[in-house]
């Protein structure tokens, strides 16, 4: 499939129409959805009509907008009018939003076409898809392996061709680990870039939306398309969304960019020389490399397995069989209430909600919780601190390249060690890419990973372009 | 009531207020009571996953304007999650304020002079309301719950007093005077009969000079009056326990209107956890000097400083003439009076007609205009309107507006010529012999027949005490 700026291109030029393009996605998608496991709810009938729609306002000399006619894929975790939404749960069985996110209605209004939601992780608490309550995504560059996760399948729908774009949402690294895996861009603008209202919540402080493209273009026209204020997410920056693909082009000459030793350390060979040419080609395009030590990058993996359970803890609360989507019947209300919640989440759901209402407790929110977000706060120093010297952070996206089913789903610390490296800039806020660059073990994609300082994300864009060329 | 000798109680109050804004705390939907159920309603105020909360600044003001008039810290405050399962709650946690609130600190000074100490008044979101059908009627042992959203969502002040309350007459009197200052800072309607004050007493009793007792907490106080039966209920269990060597269990306990008794809820074997957290989805709250001075320069006189000014316009208070002041004040009736004593209304006549009258029809006032207000009691004064004409003017502008003179000359009423009572009674005399000599020989009862017929005749226009002055000159 063409790049989204190429489709969008020759959609609003009316050399080809968005109807055809959709027969292309849906065609991709009927040919390797059952093998695949990408896509829980393809919308058809929806994606026809704002297709032909589209098709229309061509024809009517219209400006249909940047995405006009460009299909996109969206996690299930993102709510869109009327289409059901299920965060791969049980739980939420039946359950169709009666709204839009907002991400949603930004990506209409600039003329994209969503085709579908497609599987996570449970609440996208995973990095595999393997905790889908709808069986796992296989990864589409080899299908015995995962393609990450939790937005696996929004990463298979890339890396499959059944869409050109595709949002995800990062939490701990559910965009970059994904993209990583399957060879794609991702990326995980700065906390409050995105408006987070219509992603059904798994850890607050820490969720945002993101692209995963094939390239870094697409990537950058697609956050342009979805960031900027919403009056109806409260953290949201109060700043309409800013210039990035003009920049994409604007290289690293004359940047500091910073490799950090706890970005690459515990990482495998092949990925660990990934990252050694990255560096390379980065000094080949004029940037000064640093070398950098952040201890407090090794704190991380504790810090977000507390925080994001305690607030997980009280996000899924709701799904209590009293209003929508699963209810088991059973004596009185509580009663209700327990059977619902057992029979609607799964294993690793269940043990993130004890692990974050058993550190929130009385007696112990000091000890966990709050211990947590002192390790949070030394963080964000520790980051404030490398930018002093660096304009730029790198290092590994995941310590492997994509992983055998099974693998890690016996022992969870082995799966969270998944995230080791993605996870820092979540509880810091600040943006980070990963970009495809090299192959690694079985001939399988490594990804890169640029980070920067807040709302950095048009130089980020710049230095993975930079890499996307020397990639070939 | 009077507890036993040596014996004192200990009452502190959480009242629990809506606050009077057009939208929901956290979303668009309109704040209203009687909607048809689950119709002021959206995926915000539903908690329909991916929904976010967006505070309401009017919230936010109204909160600060209670604050301002309890003389309480303005202070930067977060918003925290109280997180518990219950039905009628959509998200299962309640934004709420916890360790930071907005209002810290403060007093409330009631009639008698006491003061009374707040500790804090916190902004937070209401729950929907559950109605549970069959069984005991509360949630454990009701057949089936029906719940309605719509007040889910409604902003609340909860303000909490100190424990410094010793009486139920005391307790009253504090939320009374609450409820003014509620009324006056336009945070609230003080209805307290349709939900929007609920107040949870906290309740213990010890010998006098000993130490605090195990409290026990009273929930959703209703009214005034169950406010103060059930403090003095429940300080009498607590001292009859007590007597017979029992010892109280901190427990909460539920108010019985109609058995006139507490009864307990749920026993707290040890604090509630709800695992209070920062709201994530909120950012910290920090309102600028210059807001909070805004919000002070808008706020009119309170209450007290009212019903002074008020009552220092009064020739000669008496007890009943202060206890009219008191309605005027409490339902916000001095603009009223005031403007009618400026008016040259004698204030005696303006606090009559304003405590009764105005006080009645208080839920259609807005149709009654000052200046109608001024004009029939202007009336009444010299004598152009009488007594019951004067009030049935009122009542006839306060349902349905209008001019006073006009209402008035479309039912007749007109002064009466100079000794037109003394006809009248002459020709009821003749036309009522027996009654007459009744009358005469005593029974006075009939003055109220001879009285009655006046009136008839006269559309009300005659004063009663000059038909008994003109009765007793011919007896």
């Amino acid at each position: 499939m063409n790049s989204a700026e190429q489709i969008a291109r020759d959609v609003q030029s009316g050399s080809m129409s968005a109807t055809s393009v959709l027969e292309m996605s849906l065609d991709a998608i009927r040919a390797r959805n059952e093998e695949l496991n990408v896509f829980l709810y393809v919308d058809e009938e929806g994606a026809l009509e704002a297709a032909t729609k589209i098709d229309a306002r061509v024809a009517n000399g219209e400006n249909v907008g940047p995405l006009a006619g460009v299909p996109v894929a969206l996690k299930d975790n993102l709510c869109q009018d009327g289409i059901p939404t299920t965060c791969s749960s049980k739980i939420l069985e039946g359950w169709r939003p009666p709204y839009n996110a907002t991400v949603v209605d930004r990506l209409l209004a600039a003329g994209a076409v969503p085709v579908g939601k497609t599987n996570l992780d449970e609440f996208a608490m995973g990095s595999s898809t393997e905790n889908s309550a709808f069986g796992p995504t296989r990864n589409p560059l080899n299908p015995s392996r995962v393609p990450g996760g939790s937005s696996g399948g929004s990463a298979a729908a890339v890396a499959a061709d059944m869409t050109p774009l595709a949002l995800g949402s990062d939490t701990g690294g559910s965009i970059r680990q994904p993209a990583a895996l399957c060879g794609l861009v991702g990326m995980k603008p700065s906390y409050g870039l995105v408006s987070r209202y219509g992603l059904v919540a798994f850890a607050s402080s820490l969720d945002q939306i993101g692209p995963l493209t094939k390239s870094v273009t697409d990537a950058a026209m697609l956050l342009e398309a979805i960031a900027g204020h919403d009056v109806l997410d409260s953290t949201s920056l109060p700043e309409p969304a800013p210039s990035l693909v003009a920049h994409v082009n604007d290289g690293v000459a004359g940047k500091r960019i910073g490799l950090v030793r706890e970005l690459v350390d515990g990482a495998d060979e092949d990925v660990v020389a990934s990252v050694e040419r990255a560096v390379e080609a980065l000094r080949e395009a004029g940037a000064t490399i640093v070398e950098l030590s952040v201890p407090e990058f090794r704190l991380g993996l504790s810090a977000y397995y507390l925080i994001a359970p305690a607030e997980a803890s009280s996000n899924l609360a709701r799904f209590d069989g009293v209003r929508y989507g699963l209810r088991v019947n059973e004596g009185d209300v509580t009663a209700m209430m327990e059977a619902t919640r057992t029979a609607g989440f799964g294993e690793e759901v269940k043990r993130r909600i004890m692990l974050g209402t058993y550190a929130l407790s009385a007696g112990y929110y000091d000890a966990y919780y709050g211990q947590a977000l002192k390790v949070r706060t030394l963080t964000i120093d520790a980051f404030a601190r490398a930018y002093e010297q660096a304009d730029l952070l790198l290092g590994a996206t995941t310590p492997s390249v994509a992983f055998e089913f099974g693998s890690k789903t016996s022992n969870p610390m082995a799966m969270y060690l998944s995230d080791v490296f993605t996870i820092p800039s979540n509880l810091s806020g600040e943006p980070a890419i990963s970009v495809p660059f090299g192959t690694g073990e079985a001939g399988l994609p490594t990804g890169v990973q640029l980070l920067g300082p807040g709302r950095s994300e048009a130089q980020l864009f710049a230095a993975a372009r930079v890499l996307e060329i020397a990639n070939g | 009531m009077t507890l036993p000798d040596g014996w004192e109680m200990v009452v502190g109050l959480e009242v629990h207020t809506e606050l009077k804004t057009n939208t929901k705390m956290f979303c668009g939907c309109a704040n209203a009571f009687g909607a048809a159920p689950n119709t002021n309603v959206c995926p915000i105020c539903l908690g329909l996953p991916g929904s976010l909360p967006v505070l309401n600044v009017r919230a936010v003001e109204l909160a600060m304007a209670i604050g301002t008039a309890l003389h309480s810290t303005i202070s930067p405050s977060t918003f925290h999650r109280k997180n518990y399962f219950y039905p009628d709650m959509p998200k299962d946690f309640q934004i709420s304020q916890y360790d930071l609130p907005i209002n810290a600190g403060g007093y409330l000074d009631l009639p008698d002079g006491s003061r009374v100490s707040i500790e804090r008044a916190h902004l937070e979101e209401d729950t929907g309301k559950s109605t549970h059908l069959g069984g005991s009627g509360r949630i454990h042992g009701a057949d089936r719950s029906l719940v309605d959203y719509n007040r889910s969502g409604v902003p609340l002040v909860e303000i909490v007093s100190g424990p410094d309350i010793r009486s139920a007459a005391q307790a009253r009197a504090y939320v009374a005077e609450l409820r003014g200052i509620l009324i006056a800072t336009a945070a609230s309607d003080g209805r307290m009969e349709e939900g929007s004050m609920r107040i949870d007493a906290n309740v213990s009793v010890r010998k006098s000079g000993e130490p605090l007792g195990t409290r026990c907490e009273i929930k959703n106080l209703n009214s005034l009056r169950s406010l103060q039966r059930a403090i003095d209920f429940e300080a009498q269990r607590q001292i009859d326990l007590l007597d017979e060597g029992g010892k109280i269990r901190q427990e909460t306990r539920h108010w019985d209107e109609n058995l006139g008794t507490t009864s307990t809820m749920r026993v707290k074997e040890e604090a509630d956890d709800y695992r209070y957290f920062r709201e994530p989805d909120l950012v910290d709250l920090i309102p600028d000097q210059a807001w909070q001075d805004r919000v002070r320069d808008a706020l009119g006189p309170m209450p007290a400083e009212r019903r002074a000014l008020l009552s220092a316009r009064l020739q000669s208070p008496t007890d009943a003439l202060l206890g009219a002041v008191e309605v005027v004040i409490d339902l916000g009736l001095d603009g009223y009076v005031n403007g009618a004593i400026d008016a040259k209304v004698a204030p005696e006549l303006a606090i009559a007609r304003a405590a009764n009258e105005l006080a009645a029809g208080i839920d259609t006032l807005d149709n009654l205009t000052l200046a109608s207000f001024v004009t029939t009691l202007s009336m009444e004064q010299s004598g152009d309107l009488s007594a019951t004409q004067a009030k049935t003017v009122l009542l006839e502008l306060l349902a349905k507006s209008g001019d006073p003179r006009d209402i008035a000359a479309t039912r007749g009423f007109e002064r009466l010529a100079s000794g037109a009572v003394g006809d009248i009674v002459a020709t009821l005399i003749e036309a009522n012999p027996d009654e007459w000599s009744r009358y005469r020989e005593g029974d006075e009862k009939l003055a109220q027949f001879f009285i009655g017929q006046v009136m008839a005749r006269t559309k009300g226009q005659a004063n009663g005490k000059e038909v008994i002055a003109e009765l007793q000159a011919r007896r």
